[in-house]
């Protein structure tokens, strides 16, 4: 593999370019593909430059957390695959891939893109869990943005499956017919989350995998139509108030092209 | 009716909105670690211990050209109301992570190559603003470990409550409040070194939160310094 100095895409910064002639705040090319894992209640596969991520929907039937009884449960995680990248290591999740999915789930969640209320079967007892589970195919850079996007292109193309529910005496026995697939899930907000990067003092949109090595700081901000939803600066690094401004604004505007990309 | 979090301008706890809550910061209070800090922000407690720079275990983790700072952030487990179950959770990964992207800024790693820094927070008694307390307890003990640093990083969170705009959230304000955003502070190059936000703001709203972050990580940076002083001036 190839890999670049970072002193030279910091120079470049320096002169308002960069490594693959974008402008600053030019995406790569980004490609949603729905539906591609039948088995799978929801599916989307992105591709953003070279990065590729796939969100697949699974749902199940269970108990919802004391403190909310009449929500549904939404559990999110992702695996870094060892061949998607040289750096990546089998094994259990850690603190990258960690981080990755609980910033997923904090712009999907902050967002209130699911009604959970909706999700709900029976108070108290019994709900609709969301699994969105995330892998990493290929690393080229920003996985935040390409697993967020994943992840509300997979919510939104996801259908409950049938739901039988039996009473036998006093009990109820719940049965879930997966080939059977019937209404949309209640998706509100349609969350993008915009990750921009500092090098050289500059301010630049979706970093590439040789930009990440060369970043002083990257903030992600999840957004909906007006409003920021969630955000993680990752990164060690640092930004000015009138930086994180810029990014805020910049942000909403971004997020509404890509928005405009979800079907 | 529930009860109301902010009533005439005054918060539960009696604090105005822009206020941060009673502070106690220590330095060097444990024997062994190389360098120690207590920080208390109302019931919130964290205690901080660094070893090193020192050499790195296991080896491979070991870098040529600089040092590494190893970070935890712990919980303990009588530190919350319901018992917190101990060992690492997906939370306190993350928060151990991005932990350490905040303090590495004002840190001269590749002075000392192939060393490791490791430093554990620990969460004695949490009431909100955890992370908070665990990286201004950690700042203290890494300048009181005598590890040469840019500047203290200073932290503090601020939150949209019942619409208010606050400093500092604590108890039902977290648990209840709308929108939650820690950040820490380099006030000698003014830069945010640590940056997270749960909860839906305008543009306006994030910059009038940012500012007044500012103004309480700057109240907290000047008790970092006097615990440092106080603790050189008994020596």
């Amino acid at each position: 593999m190839i890999s670049i100095d970072p002193d030279v895409i910091k120079e470049l910064a320096d002169k308002g370019l960069r490594i693959d002639r974008r402008a600053f705040d030019e995406y790569r090319p980004i490609k949603i593909e729905t539906g591609v894992i039948e088995k799978a209640e929801g599916s989307a596969k992105v591709e953003l430059g070279g990065t590729k991520v796939i969100a697949g929907v699974k749902m199940e039937v269970g108990e919802p957390f004391p403190d909310s009884p009449d929500e549904g449960v939404l559990i999110t995680n992702a695996e870094f695959l060892a061949f998607a990248h040289q750096e990546f290591e089998e094994g259990p999740p850690n603190e990258d891939s960690i981080e990755l999915a609980r910033v997923v789930d904090r712009a999907i969640r902050e967002s209130k893109a699911i009604n959970f209320k909706k999700l709900c079967i029976e108070e108290g007892k019994k709900v609709w869990m969301i699994f969105i589970d995330i892998d990493i195919l290929d690393h080229d850079g920003n996985l935040i943005d390409a697993a967020s996007l994943a992840a509300i292109a997979a919510l939104l193309n996801a259908k409950f499956p049938k739901l039988e529910i039996v009473e036998e005496g006093d009990e109820k026995k719940y049965t879930i017919d997966y080939e059977q697939k019937t209404d949309p899930l209640p998706i509100e907000q349609r969350p993008i989350t915009i990750t921009a990067a500092k090098i050289n003092g500059k301010i630049l949109l979706d970093p590439n995998i040789a930009e990440e090595s060369a970043v002083e700081g990257e903030v992600s901000m999840g957004v909906t139509d007006n409003m920021i939803a969630s955000i993680q600066k990752s990164s060690p690094g640092g930004f000015t108030i009138e930086e994180i401004n810029r990014i805020a604004e910049i942000s909403l505007k971004k997020a509404a092209e890509i928005r405009g990309l979800l079907k | 009716m529930e009860q109301k979090l902010i009533v005439d301008g005054k918060r539960l706890d009696g604090r105005a909105l822009d206020q941060l809550r009673p502070i106690e910061a220590r330095a060097g209070v444990l024997k062994n670690a190389n360098g120690s800090a207590y920080f208390r922000i109302g019931k919130t407690i964290a205690v901080a211990g660094i070893f090193g720079p020192r050499e790195v275990h296991p080896k491979h983790m070991e870098e040529a050209e600089t040092a590494i700072l190893r970070c935890k952030y712990n919980m303990a487990s009588f530190s919350t109301t319901e018992r917190n179950r101990p060992g690492p959770s997906r939370r306190s990964k993350e928060i151990s992570k991005v932990m350490r992207e905040a303090l590495m800024p004002v840190l001269f790693l590749e002075n000392f190559p192939k060393s490791a820094i490791d430093l554990h927070v620990e969460i004695l008694q949490a009431d909100a603003s955890t992370r908070c307390a665990a990286i201004n307890a950690a700042s203290i003990a890494l300048a009181d470990a005598g590890i040469p640093m840019k500047d203290l990083i200073a932290s503090c969170s601020v939150g949209i409550v019942e619409g208010h705009i606050v400093l500092d959230v604590a108890g039902k304000e977290d648990t209840e409040g709308d929108v939650d955003l820690p950040i820490a502070y380099y006030p000698k190059r003014d830069l945010i070194t640590l940056l997270q936000m749960d909860g839906m703001v305008t543009k306006e709203q994030l910059k009038q939160l940012l500012e007044l972050a500012k103004k309480g990580a700057m109240k907290i940076y000047e008790i970092q310094r006097q615990a440092l002083k106080s603790k050189y001036m008994e020596e």
